[in-house]
């Protein structure tokens, strides 16, 4: 297993707050891989790092075996693309015009617009059908068609290797399957790395190659979805007594959360 | 959108309404300087400036048109671009629309310099000095306190209005030992006005200008505009972004430091003419060069009427700037109101 993008032996904190000790994470070239975790188990902050916007205070971020922070920042860009969680839509932008903000990395002072940039931006759009929306401006879009737009824009970017933070938060089922689809498309038909941070562990379940499960800042597990979510390790990282089924659908493993035990009405223990 | 492509793999995009813009700024700043060159108590027409221009004029020509009337005009224009154009970079720094340097604590930082001499007593030209170093030194410390792994924009505006109203009492303490004389010039100073600005004045912001301004506007102002999306998208995009705001900021502050310097905290124009840019423009983005030759334009024809609105009596150009810019934003609110936008 070849991995361009690996984490080595890194600590990561913020400010007096240390997430992470000794973590090293390596991310297999081609797979779709989800990261998994509850609430402030640091998964997050794992791909701040991986994306270079958190710097580790000790260890490294490796892309193609040289530590990301004392590369130019526009190389690695060319290779290594972010959806953030939350991005500013500026005032007045259109969709086609956000879009090709993309190309930043491949653009310069006399190469501002190339045919290729054009050709780009034209099959990001595609890809991610937002062809017709072109022209609308971003602030008019709903929360699903914005969301594949910021992915258009870093499609654009065409970069090997892909992260995304919480792709689907704010979005409701339809359109988190929508995305999710979407990455699963961009993953088999295009052949890129992607590397997302999810909640939902039944969409890591069915849309992921390679889990990598947190807790406490620590990896607990790495693997393909089918060795992965066990009932026994769902109970180990998120303190949830469930079953774990195969999916009707995809075969892949669909978790189902224990019942709660009712108290009959009127009676105290 | 225009693009223009050349064989060797050059690619150019133009925003054809911006340039609409920047061009109509830049020839009605030539045409209203003209008509204040020729205007004064020795009145000259457009053709006669412009024959002294080409250096075909009458001694007494040559010597009001060169020594008196056109550093006054050149400083309008240095200052009125160097404001706007840091207004720009500053407002698309902080993502808020009020970002400009006096709400940032860089003029009021620029002021304190300026007092101090007045109160110690000093040349105009030490007072020029002490304000453009302490406005600068305002700035890094406004930085310096705003710093926490990197600089936020909510974190530099509240650091600036802190510094800000620290200064602005400060300043008024300073007015107040000030001789009574020295006190009225200050105050003079303090509005903003171009009154009797000679080449000393007009000069290091020219010369700031022509050094910054390449540098921000070609070298910064598409990563600048990406920044505008917030910090981490323009990380993604390969902006080093901590690196970038540090000497963007410092890039502002030397202009606003050096435009204060030659005519006084001029008011409103560092808020008003990246707004009324944008407008224009109807360009998303900073608006940068459109910025700062409306900026120019904006502060020379306040400058003619400050000159000629009152017969007799010359107002504070900073009197005119206070007096369109506060307007235009009451405007402003209005129309965005009725627009439903507000």
């Amino acid at each position: 297993m070849r991995s361009r993008l690996r984490g080595s032996a890194m600590t990561l904190a913020y400010e007096r707050r240390t997430i992470s000790r000794e973590l090293t994470v390596e991310i297999p070239d081609r797979s779709f891989t989800v990261v998994i975790g509850p609430n402030a188990c640091g998964k997050s902050t794992l791909l701040r790092a991986l994306s270079r916007l958190l710097q580790p205070s000790t260890g490294a971020v490796l892309l193609d075996g040289a530590d990301i922070h004392r590369r130019p920042a526009r190389e690695i860009a060319k290779t290594l693309g972010l959806l953030p969680q939350s991005s500013i839509a500026p005032d007045g932008i259109g969709v086609a015009e956000l879009v090709s903000r993309g190309r930043y990395p491949h653009q310069g002072l006399l190469r501002q617009w190339s045919r290729e940039d054009e050709a780009v931006v034209a099959e990001s759009m595609a890809a991610t059908g937002v062809t017709d929306l072109a022209d609308r401006p971003v602030a008019e879009l709903s929360g699903g068609q914005r969301q594949r737009v910021w992915l258009a824009m870093a499609l654009a970017q065409q970069t090997p290797l892909l992260l995304l933070d919480e792709p689907t938060t704010y979005l409701d089922i339809a359109h988190q399957i929508e995305i999710m689809d979407l990455c699963a498309r961009l993953h088999e038909e295009e052949g890129r790395t992607l590397v997302a941070v999810l909640h939902d562990l039944n969409q890591a379940a069915r849309y992921a190659t390679h889990l990598i499960a947190m807790r406490d800042g620590q990896v607990v597990a790495t693997g393909p979805p089918q060795t992965v979510v066990t009932a026994a390790l769902v109970e180990e990282v998120f303190g949830l007594p469930c079953r774990v089924i195969d999916d009707p659908e995809t075969g892949t493993p669909l978790v189902v959360p224990a019942a709660r035990r009712r108290t009959p009405i009127g009676v105290t223990t | 959108m225009i693009v223009l492509r050349t064989p060797g793999d050059i690619s150019l995009r133009l925003h054809p309404r911006a340039l609409a813009v920047g061009l109509t700024c830049a020839l009605l700043t030539l045409a209203v300087g003209v008509l204040a060159l020729g205007s004064g108590d020795y009145p000259m027409s457009a053709a006669d400036v412009l024959r002294t221009l080409a250096g075909d004029g009458t001694p007494a020509e040559e010597f009001i048109v060169h020594e008196l009337r056109l550093p006054r005009l050149a400083t309008a224009i240095a200052v009125g671009a160097a404001l706007a154009l840091a207004g720009a970079v500053f407002q698309t720094l902080v993502r808020n629309p009020l970002g400009s340097p006096d709400l940032l604590g860089f003029t009021q930082g620029a002021a304190t310099g300026a007092l101090v001499v007045v109160v110690v007593g000093g040349t105009s030209t030490m007072l020029s000095g002490a304000a453009a170093v302490s406005g600068f030194a305002t700035g890094l410390l406004v930085y310096v306190i705003a710093w926490r792994r990197g600089v936020h924009g909510y974190r530099l505006v509240l650091a600036g209005i802190g510094v800000a109203a620290i200064l602005t009492g400060i300043n008024g303490w300073l007015l107040t030992r000030a001789p009574l004389m020295d006190a009225a010039r200050a105050v003079l100073w303090l509005t903003g006005s171009l009154d009797g600005r000679g080449w000393i004045h007009a000069l290091p912001v020219l010369i700031a200008l022509a050094l910054l301004g390449p540098v921000v506007l070609a070298g910064a102002g598409p990563a600048l505009r990406l920044m505008e999306m917030g910090d981490d998208s323009a990380n993604a995009l390969g902006v080093p972004v901590e690196r970038l705001r540090l000497a963007l900021l410092g890039a502002a502050v030397l202009l606003v430091s050096l435009a204060s310097a030659a005519a006084g905290p001029v008011n409103f124009v560092a808020l008003t003419a990246p707004h009324l840019a944008r407008r224009l423009t109807r360009a998303p983005g900073p608006n940068l060069l459109p910025s700062a030759l409306l900026g120019a334009l904006l502060l020379v024809v306040a400058d003619e009427i400050a000159q000629r609105a009152v017969p007799g009596h010359q107002l504070p150009v900073g009197v005119v700037t206070g007096l369109i810019g506060g307007g235009y934003l009451i405007w402003l609110l209005a129309a965005e109101r009725r627009a439903g936008r507000l």
